[in-house]
């Protein structure tokens, strides 16, 4: 293992440059670079012993009881058979390596699998095909499209035009989104000759391998010419060709030193808050072991002064064992007795009792989402209890919250508005899956999926009325949505913004079918009649105009500008005549608004021939002008984009996933909060927090932070703050620049609720650490945060600011890439599955299909984990406490001789048999109260935000437990038996007979408390509980059996004290004292404490006594209906408008029709699909912009543009 | 909806998987609680009580003979510093003593349930397995092999501090002494006695050939095959006194079984009047302080007399008692209002 590492170590810190040549093996193989080959595992059959031992004994649990082995081995010390810490620790190895080996099994398998994998590879002339791991740095390999790209690539030839090849990287960052990346002309010239290629001899020298997805440099050297190589002539593996028949690539990184195997570095090993106690507890418990022995020690010195001395009589003392020395090797041998206060089966029964309610999640058919067929799945096992303890949600936006799909929902046409359905009485009904939708079988070209249900619409697209002709004739030529056919009807709309894309949609099924475009022209079906307008212009959408317009000359001739943009843009540039018109759709405007959609008004203008040819003129002129060319240009389409006829207004539903608010209200009543972090623009956020409940209408205040300097910003936050608490004083600025040790910022108070919209610009400001406290006080005071406009690296700083400062467990969940950082920053990372991409999954703790189940996992799972947990620790410590303290009390009784209580044979089986099983029924199946009371009373969940369960206190309280327990388990017995015999006159009060009678009360004892603790005994619960119970005696009588004794000798000197002591009345009836008198109190306690300071959870579980098995009320899941008089001033969603590419002639190089274009949707989602985020910022293209040079594709410039908010 | 095959993935719905057992759910509710905590008040009032009175009706006579003291009733100080020596200590019964009466010997400060002298044995050796003879186990040392050698058995230093005082009791009657006759048959336990402790199969029918090459403990006067050799089933390994002693106590106050008294003019107990027990002095406690006693004590249902098992029950049966009105007193006063949510 480490042999491999120092190898590679070593090999980069030589390789300062890679060269190779292509087909040239000999050349190549003399820099051993690696083979395609990969190896994930981290064994093999020999190795797997004793490097998995080697690792298990890293861990100090495993060391220590490795260590008290050989303290055992030593005769001097020995108090302990061998056998007490063997069986356990064998056990715990076992169970450990055995999981380790199948996991490893797993990665062998995965890794024979992708090693054996086929690609053709070029050799000597000829494609062969081979497997993956022959595959070497400098083979030319030919790739056919959906192939996974075997390795990191120099792409040099395509089947497609100008040498593109379009990929998809899903697997590298999880965007879905095709991108394009080109090869040099040189190479590309040589297409798929294989002669050329097989002769072709170009030198690469580049980068050495490294993890930067975003960049690659290097240099071709080809024919004596040099060529620069950079990231847009790379595949990188992981990648899958798309849309492109074939393409042929020169092997530059292998195997290990692909970028994707070199960015799958170590993931964070995440441990939950509970962990950490843990460990902390159990250094203290090390202590306290240590003070325990030094103490019997120091008895064991006084006794052999006082009395061990003269007792020598009897008892000579060993050769050169003086006092001194015998009460060292006492502090070890009571080291030994007392190692049970740290358990070594604790950490194993946490991991069993994690991996049991991982598999619940995984289970739970209520977090299974049954249109993707996804269940939810638990990707990491170890952090179950701190979904329980929530405190912070980060939440991504698109595909998060909301499903990312736009639909087209309603609409006002000439001051009419469609979309609703109502019924014969007048009365607006909701609109369910069941109810019928409009029938669009009259249009051959429709999309089977758009769903609408006012029939009202199509009746007037029926009757032909004029301005709903217009209307969708707008819809279906202004915009810059490219339309593929693969088959005669069988269209596929590719559009930048989903917004788009469901307009395009709706004006297809309403009759107006946008075909194709060329960069002159565009091609609809109007009501089953094809024509083509010819596309004059297109004034693109941007940030600042907030509109697009085409200009399009019908096939009558006629000249027309369509309009469409944000109603507050539109409005100021209609016509006088149309105010009336204004009115109405301002009123239906409000009213969609009021429902969350996102609107736009449309417009139209027909235009003078004249007037048109000489503006056209003026704009050739300003668009060829070196200075001011954007000022000219839109000061152009001011003055043409004037004087508009309003047409109407859409309204588009940015569809909520399902129970997105119901969720967001459950999560915030159990207190927990909800950043939204999102990418997109503020209007959109906005609008979103709108729609999903966490700005309301009633909110005393919603502050918005918008500002562009660090000033600003501070000066906006300071009056948030001041607004919202007036005299609240900067104390915590002062404080964090004095110490260097982050502070904890306490939670502040305000009445009223408030909402904070923070931009990215001044995120940035204010994540800046002199400001970040100011912004994370302000911040934490206001119900919902919504920071929009962010970027990946953002959104992690967020999640760290809150980390560092608030004693509060964070979850961050979302779907896309970019949550990935987020994702592994914060303590518990969700991923949201089968939306897009798996990057977000991957990197996700948690993963399940919808938002909803969110509130599943926390309120239902995590709580009753987190429960389960604390109970557990508690019991467990208790357990093991009151075990060991009771040898503690008897070394006062026994001369401090390391004596131990109990039987060997006890003490190796109490925690491995007698009460494993109960505890772990306990902790794998209880529930204070069921799911459904969890939804009702989410304030259930505030307790484990308060770390309320298990804490120091709580674990104080559980020693204590412990200490008079153990008391009582040693004096009683004492008493009882001091100076008595059995009712025969023999002896009973020996050494043996007090061991079984003192165990037998331990055992009893212990599971009397752990069934007063265990509050939902099911059958398994009682089959454990009773089942250890038997066992118990049927182990103990078998043991001490006569059958034992003969066949074992010397094994188990114990033989009938079972018999002899357990047939004594007295003897029981100490038992029942003893198992009475330990919990009588802890029951008196529990019950005064919840008659007088009753928790939420006792009040809640009292009403469901008194709900006696009824089910609770039915939740009321009413709609919630918002009277908002909230406008959105809200066009599209994205940035940039796909105009340049539109009339891009490269782009339309070949004809559209016949063969696949560029694009195909790749999603599976109902009603519209993109297939790019509307706001899509991607880790691997953020600093693609400043490589862009003239050469750049048409397609390449939208995207560089895209990124340059 | 998606149906049929489209579902390979949901999860199985089965009240386990999906946490629906039924279950059990108590909770500490004022209806369980308080009347728990009356009916184990006055069951375990009851059982104190009982207990108590039992133990009260068991008589017991308790002498300390060590001779550290002077006494009146015995003249033990004698023998302090004298090897065989005999002693008498005198006593009256007052009112007759109930059979069967059991006579004990105790021993204090005497730390039998050290660890190192409990393990300072060979189970091996007791079970009668004659290749521990030769080579006794390690945790016999030092008691495992003598001077010259030679390996002991029985091995340890339990066996060799077997405790070796005799008694013989004697009633007064008109200045006449009359022995009242022991009993110390089946004083250990059976399964010592028929299980745990074997003596090696004889020799040529003799036990102590059985022994050539071993060694007596260095404490004991005779060897182990010596110990009883009036009635061979309990000699060696199987004399009940050996038994008795090899059974190591769990505290260092501890009492012995030596005689029963079921035999005879005794079988139903002393009769009242003047005894006198006859000891023989040999074993020695006053290096280490301890002090040596003999007990007679009748039995009851619930062993021997012990006072505090009954007073514990009496103590703690009051107690939940008292609680119980504690925790009415708190229910009625400060129960939870249950109407807020």
């Amino acid at each position: 293992m480490s042999f491999f590492g120092l190898d590679c170590v070593r090999k980069r810190e030589r390789e300062e440059e890679r060269r190779l040549k292509a087909n040239d093996r000999d050349y190549n193989l003399s820099f051993k670079y690696a083979t395609n080959a990969i190896k994930t595992s981290k064994y093999n059959a020999i190795t797997f012993l004793p490097l998995n031992l080697f690792e298990q004994f890293q861990r100090i649990a495993n060391a220590y009881f490795l260590f008290l082995l050989v303290l055992q081995v030593i005769p001097a010390i020995s108090s302990l058979s061998w056998f007490t810490t063997v069986v356990p620790l064998v056990l715990v190895l076992f169970v450990t390596a055995a999981k380790d080996a199948i996991d490893d099994i797993n990665r062998h398998r995965s890794d024979k699998k992708v090693n054996n994998r086929k690609v053709q590879v070029l050799i000597n002339g000829e494609l062969r095909s081979e497997k993956w791991l022959d595959v070497q740095v400098g083979d030319i390999i030919k790739l056919e499209n959906n192939q996974f790209v075997t390795a990191d690539l120099l792409l040099l030839s395509s089947s497609e035009p100008l040498n593109l090849v379009y990929i998809e990287t899903a697997e590298l960052d999880g965007e879905t989104n095709l991108k394009v990346k080109q090869a040099l002309t040189v190479t590309g010239d040589m297409g798929d000759s294989v002669t050329a290629l097989a002769a072709f001899n170009g030198e690469v020298r580049c980068e050495p391998p490294n993890n930067r997805l975003d960049r690659f440099t290097g240099t071709l050297s080809f024919a004596g010419q040099k060529y620069p190589l950079d990231n847009e002539k790379v595949l990188l593996r992981g990648c899958t060709l798309r849309n492109t028949e074939w393409c042929f690539g020169l092997v530059i990184f292998g195997g290990q030193e692909t970028k994707l195997m070199q960015n799958c570095g170590k993931t964070t090993f995440k441990r939950t808050s509970i962990d950490r106690l843990m460990n902390q507890l159990v250094l203290c418990i090390f202590g306290f072991l240590a003070i325990m022995c030094a103490i019997l020690a120091i008895g064991n010195y006084i006794w052999e002064l006082e009395e061990g001395s003269k007792f020598t009589v009897f008892l000579p003392r060993e050769e050169g064992v003086d006092a001194a020395f015998s009460s060292f090797l006492t502090f070890w041998s009571y080291v030994i007795i007392l190692n049970t206060v740290v358990p070594i089966s604790l950490y194993v029964s946490v991991e069993i009792i994690r991996l049991g309610n991982s598999f619940f999640i995984e289970w739970d058919r209520k977090m299974y989402y049954e249109r993707s067929d996804t269940p939810a799945e638990a990707r990491t096992t170890t952090l179950n209890e701190e979904l329980g303890q929530i405190k912070y949600i980060f939440s991504d936006k698109t595909g998060t919250l909301t499903q990312n799909i736009m639909t087209f929902n309603k609409c006002s046409i000439n001051a009419k508005s469609y979309g609703d359905v109502i019924d014969y009485s007048g009365q607006r009904l909701e609109i369910t899956e069941d109810m019928e939708s409009v029938d669009f079988s009259f249009n051959p070209l429709a999309d089977p999926k758009f769903q609408f249900y006012d029939h009202s619409l199509v009746e007037a697209v029926k009757l032909e009325n004029t301005e709903v002709h217009a209307f969708f004739r707008l819809l279906a030529l202004c915009h810059t949505v490219m339309a593929e056919e693969k088959n005669e009807g069988d269209l596929h709309y590719q559009a930048q913004s989903p917004d788009e894309g469901a307009l395009v949609t709706a004006a297809r099924n309403f009759g107006f079918v946008f075909r194709s475009r060329t960069p002159e022209s565009v091609t609809i079906v109007e009501m089953g009649t094809q024509r083509v307008y010819e596309l004059l212009a297109i004034l693109d959408f941007n940030n600042v105009r907030k509109r697009m317009s085409v200009i399009v000359r019908s096939p009558e001739g006629k000249l027309c500008l369509y309009c469409k943009g944000a109603d507050t843009i539109i409005y100021e540039r209609l016509h006088q005549s149309c105010s009336k018109l204004m009115d109405v759709t301002t009123e239906h405007l409000n009213e969609f608004a009021g429902d969350g959609l996102r609107t736009l008004a449309l417009a139209y203008k027909d235009l003078d021939e004249a007037y048109f040819k000489e503006w056209k003129q003026r704009h050739h002129e300003a668009s060829t002008a070196l200075e001011d060319r954007e000022e000219k240009l839109d000061k152009l389409s001011e003055e043409i984009e004037k004087d508009l006829m309003l047409l109407g207004a859409t309204a588009i539903e940015d569809k909520l996933q399902d129970g997105v608010a119901h969720t967001i209200e459950q999560l915030a009543k159990a207190d927990i909060k909800i950043w939204v972090l999102t990418g997109d623009k503020q209007e959109t956020a906005e609008n979103i927090g709108y729609s999903c409940n966490m700005l309301r209408e009633e909110m005393n205040e919603v502050f918005i932070v918008a500002a562009h300097s660090p000033e600003g910003v501070q000066e906006e936050l300071r009056k948030a703050r001041t607004t919202m608490k007036p005299g609240a004083e900067d104390t915590f600025v002062s404080k964090t620049i004095l110490g260097n040790t982050p502070k904890i910022v306490a939670d502040e108070t305000v009445s009223g609720e408030y909402g904070l919209v923070i931009n990215g610009h001044s995120l940035a400001y204010a994540l800046e650490p002199s400001m970040e406290v100011e912004f994370l006080r302000t911040a934490c005071m206001c119900k919902t945060v919504i920071c929009c406009r962010v970027t990946p690296l953002q959104k992690a700083q967020v999640v760290e600011l809150v980390k560092r400062y608030k004693r509060a467990v964070t979850l961050a969940i979302g779907d896309g890439a970019n949550d990935v950082s987020m994702i592994k920053a914060a303590h518990i990372g969700v991923g949201i599955s089968g939306q897009e991409g798996m990057q977000a999954v991957l990197a996700s703790d948690y993963s399940f299909a919808q938002f909803r189940f969110l509130q599943r996992l926390l309120l239902v799972h995590g709580r009753w984990s987190y429960l389960r947990m604390c109970k557990f620790l508690r019991y467990f410590f208790y357990k093991n406490f009151t075990f060991t303290l009771v040898h503690f009390w008897y070394a006062f009784f026994c001369g401090f001789s390391a004596q131990t209580v109990y039987n060997e044979w006890f003490i190796t089986l109490f925690n491995l048999v007698y009460t494993a099983l109960p505890v772990l029924g306990m902790s794998l199946f209880d529930q204070d109260v069921s799911d459904s009371w969890s939804f009702e009373y989410p304030q259930l969940y505030v307790p484990g935000q308060l770390n309320l369960y298990f804490s120091k206190t709580a674990f104080a309280k559980c020693v204590l437990h412990s200490c008079y327990c153990s008391l009582v388990l040693f004096f009683i017995p004492y008493g009882a038996m001091y100076d008595t015999v059995r009712d025969d006159g023999r002896d009973v009060a020996d050494y043996q007979s007090f061991a079984v009678l003192a165990q037998t009360c331990l055992l009893i004892a212990v599971l009397i408390q752990l069934g007063l603790d265990m509050s939902y005994w099911t059958v398994v619960n009682h089959v454990f509980v009773w089942g250890s119970l038997t066992m118990y005696f049927v182990v103990t009588f078998t043991m001490y059996s006569n059958g034992m004794y003969l066949v074992f000798t010397a094994s188990f000197p114990f033989i009938g004290s079972a018999r002899n002591s357990l047939q004594q009345l007295n003897v029981w009836l100490t038992i029942l004292l003893t198992s009475i008198l330990c919990v009588l109190p802890v029951l008196t306690h529990r019950f005064l404490l919840i008659q007088l300071q009753p928790t939420i959870n006792d009040r809640v579980r009292l009403k469901v006594l008194q709900a006696k098995a009824a089910p609770p009320p039915p939740r009321r899941r009413t709609r919630i209906q918002r009277t908002s008089t909230r406008r959105s001033g809200y066009a599209f969603s994205h940035t940039q408008g796909y105009g340049d590419l539109v009339t891009s002639r490269r782009y339309l190089h070949r004809p559209a029709k016949p063969r696949s274009s560029g694009f195909t949707p790749t999603g599976r989602s109902l009603v519209f699909n993109p297939t790019g985020r509307s706001a899509g910022y991607s880790p691997t293209e953020r600093n693609q912009s400043p490589k862009q040079e003239v050469e750049a594709t048409s397609l390449q410039m939208y995207r560089t543009r895209d990124m340059s908010f | 909806m998606k149906k049929g095959g489209e579902t390979l993935n949901r999860p199985d719905n089965t009240a386990f998987t999906q946490q629906r057992l039924p279950a059990w759910q108590p909770m500490l509710s004022a209806g369980i609680v308080i009347p728990g905590f009356v009916v184990i008040g006055l069951a375990f009032i009851g059982v104190g009580v009982a207990l108590f009175v039992t133990s009260q009706n068991i008589q017991t006579l308790e002498r300390d003979y060590t001779g550290v003291d002077q006494s009146s009733e015995h003249n033990c100080f004698q023998c302090l510093d004298v090897k065989n020596c005999i002693c008498a200590l005198n006593f009256t019964l007052s009112k007759q003593f109930e059979g069967p009466v059991f006579f004990y010997y105790g021993l204090s400060n005497f730390f039998q349930n050290h660890r190192k002298y409990g393990v300072s044995r060979d189970d091996h050796q007791l079970f009668g397995d004659t290749s521990y003879f030769t080579s006794p186990d390690d945790t016999c040392s030092p008691y495992k092999y003598d001077s010259r050698n030679k390996p002991i058995v029985p091995c340890g230093s339990v066996a060799n501090s077997m405790f070796n005082d005799t008694f013989s009791l004697y009633q007064l009657v008109g200045g006449q002494k009359k022995q009242v006759p022991f009993d110390g048959k089946g004083i250990a336990w059976w399964t010592d006695y028929n299980l745990k402790y074997k003596n090696p199969s004889k020799v040529n029918g003799s036990l102590a050939n059985a022994f050539i090459g071993t060694v007596q403990p260095l404490n004991w006067p005779r060897p182990v095959y010596e110990l009883d050799t009036s009635d061979p089933s309990n000699n060696g390994f199987l004399n009940q006194d050996f038994l008795v002693w090899m059974r190591r106590a769990a505290l260092p106050d501890f009492r012995k079984l030596y005689r029963r008294i079921t035999e005879g003019d005794y079988a139903d107990g002393l009769p009242s009047g003047n005894y006198s027990l006859e000891i023989n002095y040999n074993y020695p406690v006053r290096d280490f302080g301890g002090r040596k006693k003999v007990f007679f004590s009748n039995v009851s249902w619930m062993g021997g007399k012990n006072q505090f098992l009954g007073i514990a029950y009496l103590v703690i049966g009051s107690l939940c008692i008292v609680m119980s009105l504690v925790m009415l007193i708190a229910y009625a006063k400060y129960r939870f209002d249950d109407e807020d949510s």
